[in-house]
């Protein structure tokens, strides 16, 4: 398929047909009434990684590769629990892991059990990082 | 007079001891211990080095020895294709393009790809405040400028957060931002103020500033559209020390966007200093590492400028200039810039208006990351460079300018009618959600309250049960919304639901973006286009309509207005009919009084507010205490009040004569001096008593037998030359000069002082 350009932005009024809830819901079905009827859940009014990995698209045609980079690391955390990805954090800051496996097998399961490979390679560079500068120390 | 403290002191130095300025300190320039802005011997010299397409060292640090921060930079930053042609470029080289407007920003944001940290912050550095100020209204990334308020209070009340959010939005800030006096009102705030956000139009972002965790939580529940708490730092124990790493920012980065939530990161000069963490750097180097970092991370765009570093950064020479200075490396490094002017740096309101300043005129995706739009002492995140007390001036500021501070006037009856709305909205919120019951009283003291301190309201302690019930039953945005909708808010209802909508297309997750009119723009569909005059930002006439409508604003017909107030008042107080042409005096012992054409025709009071027939009566009776008789006579030929004097003292028996104008200028002339040469002058009308007008009549009597009076001395302090009176004053005098007519004979008048009450000559 060719790739999303910045003619292509803003997808909502360009490309109505390409944005949808985690449902399928599209933003013309996701109104007032159909909240009251109670048609509308919060999965609704979730991105999907459909709609991050276009806006990657277009962030690199506007010439802004790191943006796009995360739009993408973003797409693969979208499925993952709220509860995993607020362990991650804590994990990834300093002193909470106990040393460099507890980073490497994190990033095992993300990409293993959550299809995150981006997302897993970014927290083994973490771990290598931190092995080299120390920071498994305990903070508290 | 009071005996000086100090005898052996110049006492102006005392005077200049209670101005605000000198509550301010300052430090003096120590690079060892981080005190310095752009110099410091512990800087590093810019450089790379390159092996099969690896960066191998970077601003003389080898790979091997880099720290987390350089090694970040180093892989997620440089772009190893670009590296060589823009680190060979000479730094003066690079100063001169940012400020030359026929080099595209698209070349710019390219090579600042391949530039390190350390030779970012020595081309910036060339550059002197006015050509940073240009070179960032060019570099910045969207075309048109906005703004962003902080709405919190000292009691966490949702009804005034509510209120504020309201009147927030409706002074048109492009994001909110509240945060709470105790953490556990999170909730509450966030449900407060996306309620109050709803409230008249939809398209304001919003976000609540808590600890990290608790923040992304909030946001999933869909209250919060934003978060810009993802601080980042310039060393690695600084880093370290505020409980974070690159990696699990640039995680967290990944993590708002896969929530659909705007994300921007936050840092600035002076944090590391504060943490005791500098490395003996300066503050712009320091500050270079940070963006590079950001830019690395993959976020859209930075709060930056000094920051909660702000007010010592301004402590240092040159520190405002730096905060200047990195806003330019942020959007240089193509990020959305909130440009800080944020926390308040300085006691003085010269310093402080001196601040905003270059951002008015250049313009910012965001001029404030976080204007005051609350009392300063309800200003949750501490006072900001500009809270609710300066709003007037803010926008008289954009008027004066005639620049785009993001900001409209809000007229009185709506800011009324938007503050009632949006507290029975959050009322009715809490109520339906079975959260509380706020009374009629408590509505009503918010609604009118300025600020906290005069509400009858909820207590911190009474919100925290709200606002962990808000948490614990996993209250979401929906019910928020089915609450507005059941209770009749409908718009409101519609507003917030259209803004969780944006989540599910992401296009307010690109660089720069916000909501206008319904519409999301950002640097993709508004990029800024600046290419030199008539280019880039510029007001349309409906804005620039808009932002020229403060209120009390003066014009003739409201001028007229006032005056007709006094019309009937005088008209029975004095008379002055026409009886002909006035002719030459040959009576030594007359005065003659020339009145301006509006003079008790269209204008009934002097600028100090003297009744005109008072002022007459008082000159007239000290003439006759002179034995001396007074005529009138009234000029068409001219209003001003040098030839209303000498045509006056031409006319005068005695060669003496008063001019006077009806705003309350005055002047005594004798026949046989020069226009402009006279003999007293009453130039400062505003604070001229009647006192001094008995006192003009006497010394004219004086003058007419041949005396030499001592001159009626008006003490002034500068106060009457205030623009206070300035616009009034062109007014009238139009009004005068509108009534003159060229070659006109001045008119004989017979005055009459009348009775009040019967109108008739006593």
């Amino acid at each position: 398929m060719k790739k999303l350009t910045t003619a292509d932005y803003p997808l909502a009024e360009t490309r109505p047909d390409r944005v949808q809830g985690q449902r399928g819901k599209t933003l013309d079905e996701i109104t007032l009434a159909a909240v009251l009827a109670g048609e509308v859940t919060m999965e609704d009014l979730r991105i999907t990684p459909q709609a991050l990995h276009d806006q990657a698209e277009i962030a690199a045609d506007a010439g802004r590769a790191t943006l796009a980079l995360n739009f993408a690391r973003a797409a693969e955390l979208v499925a993952v629990p709220q509860d995993l990805i607020m362990s991650t954090y804590e994990l990834l800051r300093p002193g909470r892991a106990r040393g460099k496996q507890d980073l490497l097998d994190r990033a095992a399961l993300l990409r293993d059990t959550h299809a995150a490979p981006a997302i897993a390679a970014f927290i083994e560079e973490a771990a290598e990082i931190y092995e080299k500068r120390g920071l498994f120390t305990t903070r508290y | 007079m009071t005996e000086p403290a100090l005898p052996n002191r110049w006492r102006r130095f005392a005077e200049w001891d209670a101005r605000p300025l000198r509550l301010d300190k300052f430090a003096r320039e120590d690079p060892a211990n981080g005190f310095s802005a752009f110099r410091s011997p512990a800087d590093p010299k810019p450089g790379v080095g390159i092996e099969a397409g690896r960066i191998v060292s970077m601003d003389g640090v080898l790979a091997h020895d880099f720290d987390m921060i350089d090694a970040f930079i180093a892989r997620h930053h440089l772009d190893p294709a670009i590296v060589p042609e823009a680190m060979a470029m000479e730094s003066g080289q690079l100063a001169r393009m940012l400020v030359d407007m026929n080099v595209p920003r698209a070349d710019l944001v390219r090579l600042a790809r391949g530039l390190t940290p350390a030779k970012l912050a020595d081309v910036v550095s060339r550059l002197n405040a006015l050509e940073i100020a240009f070179a960032y209204s060019r570099m910045r990334a969207r075309k048109t400028p906005g703004n962003q308020a902080h709405v919190t209070n000292a009691k966490d009340d949702p009804l005034q957060l509510a209120a504020d959010a309201a009147t927030a939005v409706a002074y048109g800030f492009d994001e909110i931002e509240t945060t709470m006096r105790v953490s556990r009102n999170a909730w509450s705030n966030a449900v407060a103020c996306a309620v109050g956000a709803a409230v008249g139009r939809w398209g304001v972002l919003f976000q609540c500033s808590s600890e990290e965790a608790e923040e992304l939580r909030i946001g999933m529940a869909g209250f919060t559209s934003y978060a810009e708490t993802v601080s980042v730092y310039g060393t690695e124990k600084s880093f370290t020390d505020g409980d974070d790493t690159p990696w699990s920012k640039g995680f967290l980065a990944a993590a708002y966007a896969s929530r659909g939530i705007k994300m921007r990161c936050t840092s600035g000069a002076g944090s590391e200093l504060l943490m005791g963490f500098h490395e003996a750097k300066t503050l712009l180097y320091l500050e270079a590492r940070c963006l590079c970092l950001q830019r690395g991370m993959g976020v859209q765009g930075t709060q930056n400028g000094g920051i909660d570093g702000a007010p010592l950064t301004a402590t240092v020479p040159g520190g405002v200039r730096e905060l200047m200075a990195e806003n330019l490396l942020a959007v240089w490094l193509d990020l959305e810039c909130a440009s800080g002017n944020d926390a308040r740096s300085s006691e003085s309101e010269i310093r402080v208006g001196a601040k905003i300043l270059p951002y008015l005129i250049a313009g910012s995706d965001l001029i404030c990351s976080g204007f005051g739009s609350i009392p300063a002492y309800d200003n949750s995140f501490n006072p900001s460079l500009f809270n609710a007390e300066e709003m007037e001036d803010y926008l008289v500021l954009q008027r004066d300018f005639e620049a785009d501070g993001g900001l409209t006037p809000l007229a009185e009856h709506r800011a009324l009618d938007l503050r009632t709305r949006a507290v029975a909205a959050i009322s009715a919120v809490l109520d339906e959600l079975g959260l509380a019951e706020p009374t009629a009283a408590m509505q009503a003291s918010v609604v009118v309250a300025s600020g906290s301190a005069e509400t009858r309201s909820f207590s911190p302690g009474e919100v925290a049960p709200m606002s962990e019930a808000i948490k614990a039953r996993g209250i979401t945005v929906i019910d928020v919304i089915r609450a507005l909708a059941r209770r009749g808010f409908i718009d409101e209802a519609e507003n917030l639901l259209s803004v969780v909508k944006l989540r599910v297309s992401g296009d307010y997750l690109q660089t720069s973006a916000m909501v206008r009119g319904g519409r999301v723009i950002s640097a993709i569909n508004d990029p800024n286009d600046y290419c030199g005059p008539g280019s880039g930002y510029r007001m349309t006439e409906d804005r620039r309509q808009e932002i020229n409508d403060i209120r009390d604003v003066l014009d003739q017909p409201e001028v007229l207005r006032a005056e007709a107030q006094f019309e009937k008042a005088e008209a029975g107080r004095v008379a002055y009919p026409a009886t002909g042409v006035a002719q030459v005096g040959r009576a030594p012992d007359e005065v003659v009084i020339g009145i301006s054409p509006a003079f008790g025709v269209k204008l009934y009071q002097t600028t100090a507010g003297h009744r005109l027939s008072d002022v007459l009566r008082v000159m007239t009776d000290a003439i006759a205490a002179r034995g001396l008789r007074a005529r009138v006579v009234r000029m068409r030929h001219t209003a001003d009040t040098s030839f209303l004097g000498l045509t006056a003292a031409r006319l005068s028996g005695s060669g003496i004569g008063i001019g006077i104008q009806a705003k309350g200028t005055a002047v005594i002339h004798a026949a046989d001096r020069l226009p402009h040469n006279n003999l007293e002058l009453f130039s400062n009308a505003p604070i001229t008593t009647l006192d001094h007008y008995a006192g003009f009549g006497r010394n004219a009597a004086a003058y007419a037998l041949g005396e030499a009076p001592e001159p009626v001395v008006v003490p002034t302090r500068g106060e009457a030359m205030g623009s206070r009176y300035h616009a009034r004053v062109a007014l009238i005098h139009a009004i005068e000069t509108g009534l003159t007519a060229d070659g006109a004979e001045p008119q004989e008048i017979d005055l009459r002082f009348l009775d009040a009450k019967t109108g008739q000559r006593p």
